[in-house]
């Protein structure tokens, strides 16, 4: 075997963290080289580092065993990088064919584009390697899956040796997991090595050849998956012990906390994107809300929260139906929402703490008198906050932007957790954040659940669903697949449905439920 | 799953079908009131069909058209649009908008040239001049605003250009020069913006707000100190002279419209046509739309950003330095403080009613010439309201534009928003 | 660097930057603007020693008598500058000699005359501490008020109108109501562009410019028509004196009510902003409008509300100038208010505070920059090209930073506006 790529000591830091303390990493030909770390252990940086989009401060990046200087990605495409985002860096409103010729176009004349010849070049690569999509269709009509092929075929397309994939698998289904990791073994069939970064310690178990691990910027160590266990490679991760399961009692559901019926919603682009969804959640239950990205989850709790206004259907909140879908009309009926975007919906970033603990009941006496806002009573409150719900920050007048991912979400939960509260409506609650704040974080959903609120939990991560809920619905085109137990769901039965496949159709593949769920925390 | 198919979907569009169908009713009446109400039957209008002392173009005789029976008729049409609107709905809204605004306005001309004659060719062809600025200032939107960076200080940026294309015209005796001043102060005065945006991540609006203000407080600074007082010396240079394109020239209405025009109107036309072929089929025009629909994904493709809002910024400018010579060597010949009269902010209004496209921003620059040349035909055939509204008429119609009455567009995706390469 | 990382650093960083808050501040509220001001008034003197034909013509003979050039250009802009100050402030030799004449004789003749440039300082400051509370407080809503050039004018003869039209009230129900009937005229002004904004995304920045032209041409045509006096002149009547704002001195001193009330409503402003929960909404909108939607905070509701109250305060401005100092409204009056208090509220960094102080200093360079065009020759247009610079040094202090090698800390920039897209 030889190597195809070192990294050799690369440090990186940016204003007051250090994101990268003297990495090493090799790549061999040929191998799938998982890069393993919580959220801001500094994979990202790494990588972005390798793809020439930050400068080392230290460090060298050897290709083929020679010393290269990567200054940006035109380098690092040079040398046979390429690399698949998180976020894909597609542009929706062009084509796959120009999303694929960007920064390589092919001319007539010298002048004119010659997209046919990409379209060509793309259907030959499509066959080569398995990757099925339109040439001609837009990117914003594509499911997330087949965007993420385009952003392979693009990397395919400039002839890369090394492949880097950041966190491919957040935004796909069980199944689709499995066909990504059969177009990997392809890719490698063909020659070609591949970088895969995820926080996700199974696919990690499945699908590498060798495991490097990176905690807060350093490079723990570099692993066989054959030679770790599980629960090994987790405390690697995270630099303790990790218990891997979130205990909790069973669920005491009472009556109806929240009901809609046959709700239809549009996006703000005036598409329906939820199309005549109808559950309840009862109180002192969780009820997770899976399915991949986009697929109306968004859209349902802006509806739910008053932030978007529903097209037609019924809410009824705690026995009375909601008809002004205001967001102070719903918030005054005792409804919490920890937003799915924290930066843009749930903080005002440029104010201070203490102004952010009082969003939503500023205008409430002790914090207000007539009109007149009472500062001390709204700083003491916050002060107060702070010290309850562990937000770490030298002291209350901050800006909310000072804090970190998983401080800023402790101050939405302690918002919204400081006001009597009867359904808490929790969109993405954790997400790019590292184990610590997960865990806090999943302690206060479920203890909330015990005090009898109602729950609506919207994942994403279908592992959270599973660890947090009672029961799970999956929603698929703006549609609820199904709504199962929790205690019984099959993770492959739930990930059929994500995919669209009819309970009926699903049932005939794989149980509907398995014998025994382990909820697994996750990672 | 279609979205069409739903119930819901039906019943908000139906209500929004009535509602137009009740507008274009009312419009109806509204033209019947104010215009078909006070005509006599055998009353003539007379639109002229040929430019006056033209002895380019093979003339055709005038149109004569009796009033009250045309009025009547384009009643008819809108009031019969109006109720097939109400009774099934017509699928192109644009359509209907754009037979409607027709109707009335052609029923206001005939209307207003009762028992008179007006020259429709002659309107035609000056709206054509007096669109030119405000194309050249959209298509300058169009290019900074596909890679992303707003400039509005395109007023201030054609003021510049307009003093500077007069006195460089002056002091050599020769308007090439002017136009080359022009082109390179818009340029100038582009990159200053540029380099604010992007290098120094000054507020987009912030710094073409403060470009407006230096550029009128130095043209106006600039023309009390000199220009005043040595008109003959520094602001005097004459203007281009028309040039009648060989054969078109001679074609009926068409030839005295397009074909009859100074270098500025024609360089206009050619730039629509140019950029947007280099837009939407060339490489470039690639990566301009791509770096102002996603900044980073042209990153990681090895695309430099800064590069490409410097350059189409700054192209941008020279286009506006271009619109900016017209008001100057393209028209009167000298300068005048604040001449542009906000025809700077016209041209984005018209940018944005033509989607961010070349021949979508000239075709509304067009409505909004013919808007600034019916004020003044008016003004000649004397109708009864003040001059001081009819002025109005250009900037009443740029806001109706953008309230997106009439078919609101998406701007690129990154628009006005700085990037910041890590 | 991702947000996660972005917030990582800070958090390391914070008690670093804790430390440094207090001096950051002061930098960047207080440093960085007065830097950018004196910057501004050195390219200022610059732009005037390189227009003064004295000193051009020295510099002509740069080789023969290079000490000549300087003094030249030395002496142009001394002169321009001294004639600035000593037209704005006052001479202090003349203050001391007319106390000690008043003193000696009882004759306020000469006290009042060494007086009167200070005071027609604060007299100009007052419409400026209006029109930039205006526009700062659009900004503290997210919102660019291009508009309050037209507010005041708008305001200023709804204003006028109230004051000359009805004869025979009490003062004390005859000012107030004309001093409303500004307010709710500008009001008006700022609250359609709101509104429209509000509903249909059209931008604010394009549509004030347009409210602004359209306000032009309907005072013009008030003033030309409906509301002008007897004469031939294009003016509205004189007020009536029950609605003038009381004058502290006599002829010519023109020092009035105006200017304490300007105090008083920058103090409302500033409670209002900052201790009531209305101020709390509007802020919020301001700084991110989706986690203000998020709180339950309308935000439609308060575009439309900081919209009329800009408009209004606009309008204030226009009436303190009608009522207060000139008596009367005529074409082209007291023009450039409004322009000008963009640059005040930007230097004034949004805070009322800040906006009386910058007005002060606005203020004296306006009646300064009127002694500076008579006594020596300099267009009064030097005083947008400073402002123009001096938006430019507020909105990137980088540049100012780098100029005067300041290294503290530098807080996050503002981004005010979004594009047009919102």
């Amino acid at each position: 075997m030889t190597t195809v790529l070192e990294l050799r000591g690369i440090t990186k830091s940016f204003p007051g963290v250090l994101a990268n303390d003297d990495v090493n990493l090799t790549l061999e030909q040929g191998e799938i080289h998982a890069l393993l770390g919580e959220n801001g252990a500094g994979k990202t940086t790494l990588m972005n580092i390798l793809y020439g989009l930050y400068k080392p401060d230290k460090g060298e990046i050897l290709v083929q065993g020679k010393k290269v200087d990567v200054q940006d990605p035109n380098d690092a495409i040079a040398h046979g990088i390429g690399m698949v985002h998180q976020h894909f860096m597609l542009i929706p409103v062009m084509t796959v064919t120009e999303n694929v010729m960007l920064g390589v176009e092919p001319t007539l004349n010298g002048i004119f584009l010659d997209k046919d010849k990409v379209a060509k070049h793309i259907r030959e690569i499509s066959e080569q390697y398995g990757l099925e999509v339109d040439p001609n269709a837009y990117i914003k009509d594509l499911p997330v899956g087949i965007q993420q092929r385009v952003e392979i075929i693009k990397v395919l397309y400039r002839q890369a040796d090394i492949l880097i994939l950041d966190e491919p698998t957040a935004v796909l289904t069980p199944q689709e997991v499995e066909g990504l990791f059969k177009i990997l073994q392809t890719l490698i069939d063909k020659g070609k090595s591949i970088i895969f970064i995820t926080h996700k310690l199974k696919e990690v178990m499945a699908v590498a050849d060798r495991i490097t691990v990176l905690r807060v910027g350093r490079t723990v160590g570099t692993v066989s998956p054959k030679e770790v266990t599980l629960e090994k490679l987790a405390s690697m991760m995270v630099g303790r012990e990790v218990n891997l399961v979130v205990r909790k009692k069973l669920a005491q559901p009472k009556g109806p906390a929240l009901e809609v019926k046959d709700l239809y919603v549009r996006d703000e682009r005036k598409n329906m994107v939820v199309n005549g969804v109808s559950f309840d959640v009862r109180k002192g239950e969780v009820l997770g809300v899976a399915g991949v990205q986009g697929n109306g989850q968004t859209e349902l709790v802006y509806a739910l929260t008053g932030l978007l206004p529903a097209e037609s259907g019924e809410l009824i909140l705690l026995g009375q139906p909601v008809r002004h879908t205001t967001p102070r009309a719903i918030i005054e009926r005792g409804v919490a929402h920890i937003p799915e975007d924290r930066q843009k919906h749930g903080l005002q970033l440029s104010f201070p703490l203490y102004d952010n603990f009082i969003l939503c009941n500023y205008y409430l006496p002790p914090f207000a008198k007539g009109i007149s806002m009472q500062q001390s009573v709204i700083v003491s409150n916050g002060e107060k906050l702070i010290k309850q719900f562990d937000v770490r920050t030298p002291n209350v007048s901050m800006n909310a932007s000072t804090l970190s991912g998983g401080n800023q979400q402790k101050v939405i939960i302690g918002r919204e957790f400081s006001r009597p509260i009867e359904l808490l409506i929790a969109s993405q609650p954790t997400r790019g954040l590292d184990v610590g704040s997960i865990e806090y974080i999943h302690n206060r959903i479920i203890e909330k659940r015990d005090e009898g609120t109602a729950i609506l939990l919207v994942s994403s991560e279908l592992d959270e669903i599973l660890a947090l809920s009672d029961r799970i619905a999956v929603m698929y085109r703006g549609q609820i697949m199904d709504i199962v137990e929790a205690s019984k769901a099959s993770k492959e039965y739930l990930g059929l449905l994500m995919a669209g496949i009819k309970p009926a159709e699903a049932q005939k593949v794989t149980p509907k439920s398995a014998k025994t769920t382990e909820a697994e925390r996750v990672f | 799953m279609t979205t069409e198919t739903l119930p819901q979907n039906k019943k908000a569009s139906n209500q929004r079908q009535m509602i137009t169908g009740i507008v274009l009713l009312a419009i109806g009446l509204l033209m019947f009131v104010l215009f078909a109400r006070g005509t006599q039957p055998g009353q003539e209008a007379k639109f002229g069909m040929n430019l006056s002392n033209n002895a380019e173009t093979i003339p055709i005789p005038d149109l004569i058209l009796p009033v009250q029976p045309s009025l009547y008729a384009l009643i008819a049409i809108t009031i019969f649009l109006g109720g097939w609107q109400l009774a099934r709905g017509i699928r192109s809204t644009g359509l209907l908008i754009g037979i409607v605004a027709f109707s009335f306005v052609a029923a206001f001309l005939i209307w207003a040239t009762k028992d008179q004659s007006f020259n429709l060719v002659g309107m035609l062809s000056s709206s054509l001049v007096r669109a030119t600025p405000i194309a050249l200032a959209a298509l300058c939107g169009v290019i900074s605003e596909r890679a992303a960076v707003v400039n509005i200080g395109i007023e201030g940026t054609m003021l510049l250009a307009a003093e500077a294309a007069v006195v460089f015209a002056t002091v050599t005796n020769n308007l090439w020069v002017g136009l080359l001043t022009a082109i390179l102060t818009g340029g100038l005065i582009a990159a200053i913006h540029a380099i604010l945006v992007i290098r120094f991540r000054v507020d987009q609006i912030v710094s073409g707000v403060a470009i407006n203000i230096f550029g009128t407080g130095t043209t106006s600074f600039l023309s009390s100190r000199f220009l005043e007082k040595n008109i003959d010396a520094l602001n005097n240079s004459g203007t281009f002279q028309i040039i009648p394109l060989p054969l078109l020239s001679k074609i009926p209405i068409i030839g005295p419209i397009f074909f009859q025009n100074n270098i500025i109107v024609y360089l206009m036309i050619i730039l629509v046509v140019i950029i947007h072929i280099l837009l939407f089929y060339t490489p470039w025009g690639l990566r301009t739309r791509a770096v102002g629909e996603h900044p980073k994904a042209a990153d990681t493709l090895g695309i430099n950003v800064y590069f490409m809002r410097y350059v189409n910024v700054i192209i941008g400018g020279m286009i506006a330095g271009l619109g900016g010579a017209y008001f100057t060597i393209g028209s009167v010949g000298r300068f005048d403080q604040d001449m542009t009269a906000g025809k700077g902010f016209i041209g984005l209004a018209a940018m944005i009613f033509g989607k961010w496209n070349p021949i979508g921003a000239f075709s509304s620059s067009l409505i909004f010439g013919f808007a600034d040349s019916l004020q003044v035909k008016m003004q000649i055939l004397g109708v009864n309201i003040p001059s001081e509204f009819l002025q109005m008429a250009p900037y009443i119609v740029t806001i109706i534009v953008l309230t997106g009455i009439v078919g609101r567009a998406i701007p690129p995706a990154a628009d006005g928003t700085p990037y910041e390469k890590q | 660097m991702t947000n996660k990382e972005i917030n990582k650093a800070a958090e390391k960083a914070k008690p670093e930057q804790e430390e440094k808050h207090g001096k950051t501040g002061f930098v960047d509220n207080m440093v960085v603007p007065v830097l950018a001001v004196v910057t501004g008034l050195i390219i200022g003197g610059i732009v005037i020693a390189i227009t003064n034909d004295t000193a051009v013509a020295a510099w002509g003979n740069f080789f023969q008598n290079p000490g000549a050039a300087f003094k030249a250009s030395w002496d142009a802009v001394l002169t321009g500058y001294g004639a600035l100050f000593s037209g704005s402030l006052g001479k202090p030799a003349d203050m001391i000699a007319g106390i000690q004449n008043y003193f000696a004789t009882g004759d306020s003749k000469l006290i009042l005359k060494a007086f009167y440039p200070i005071t027609e300082s604060l007299v100009t400051a007052t419409p400026y501490i209006f029109a930039g509370l205006a526009v700062a407080l659009g900004f503290k809503g997210g919102l660019f008020n291009i508009g309050a050039e037209g507010q005041f004018y708008i305001g200023a003869l709804a204003s006028a109108y109230v004051g000359y039209s009805i004869v025979g009230l009490p003062w004390f129900v005859h000012l107030p109501l004309a001093i409303l009937a500004g307010a709710v005229a500008g009001g008006i002004w700022g609250a359609i562009p709101g509104y429209l904004k509000a509903k249909t995304g059209a931008h604010e920045v394009v549509n004030t410019i347009m409210m602004n032209w359209i306000a032009f041409r309907l005072s013009d045509w008030l003033l030309s028509g409906p509301m002008k006096s007897s004469g031939f002149r294009p003016v509205t009547p004189n007020i009536e004196a029950t609605a003038e704002l009381p004058r502290f001195f006599p002829d010519p001193l023109r020092f009035n009510w105006g200017f304490p009330l300007a105090l008083a409503v920058a103090a409302l402003v500033y409670w209002f902003l900052f201790k009531t929960t209305l101020g709390f909404e509007i802020r919020a909108v301001g700084a991110n409008p989706d986690a203000a939607k998020y709180s339950g905070i309308s935000v439609v509701r308060n575009i439309v509300l900081v919209m009329t109250l800009s408009g209004a305060l606009a309008g204030l401005a226009g009436a303190a100038q009608v009522l207060g100092t000139d008596h009367w409204v005529g074409q082209g009056f007291s023009a450039g208010y409004g322009f000008d208090s963009i640059a005040l509220a930007l230097l004034g960094k949004s805070n009322p505070i800040g906006v009386v102080l910058a007005a002060l200093l606005f203020g004296v360079l306006r009646s300064g920059a009127t002694s500076m065009q008579s006594l020596a020759g300099i267009p009064i247009h030097i005083i947008s090209i400073i402002q123009g610079l001096v938006i430019i040094f507020v909105a990137a202090p980088v540049i100012i930073r780098g100029i005067y090698r300041i290294r503290i800390g530098s807080s996050d920039e503002t981004v005010l506006t979004r594009g047009w897209g919102k």
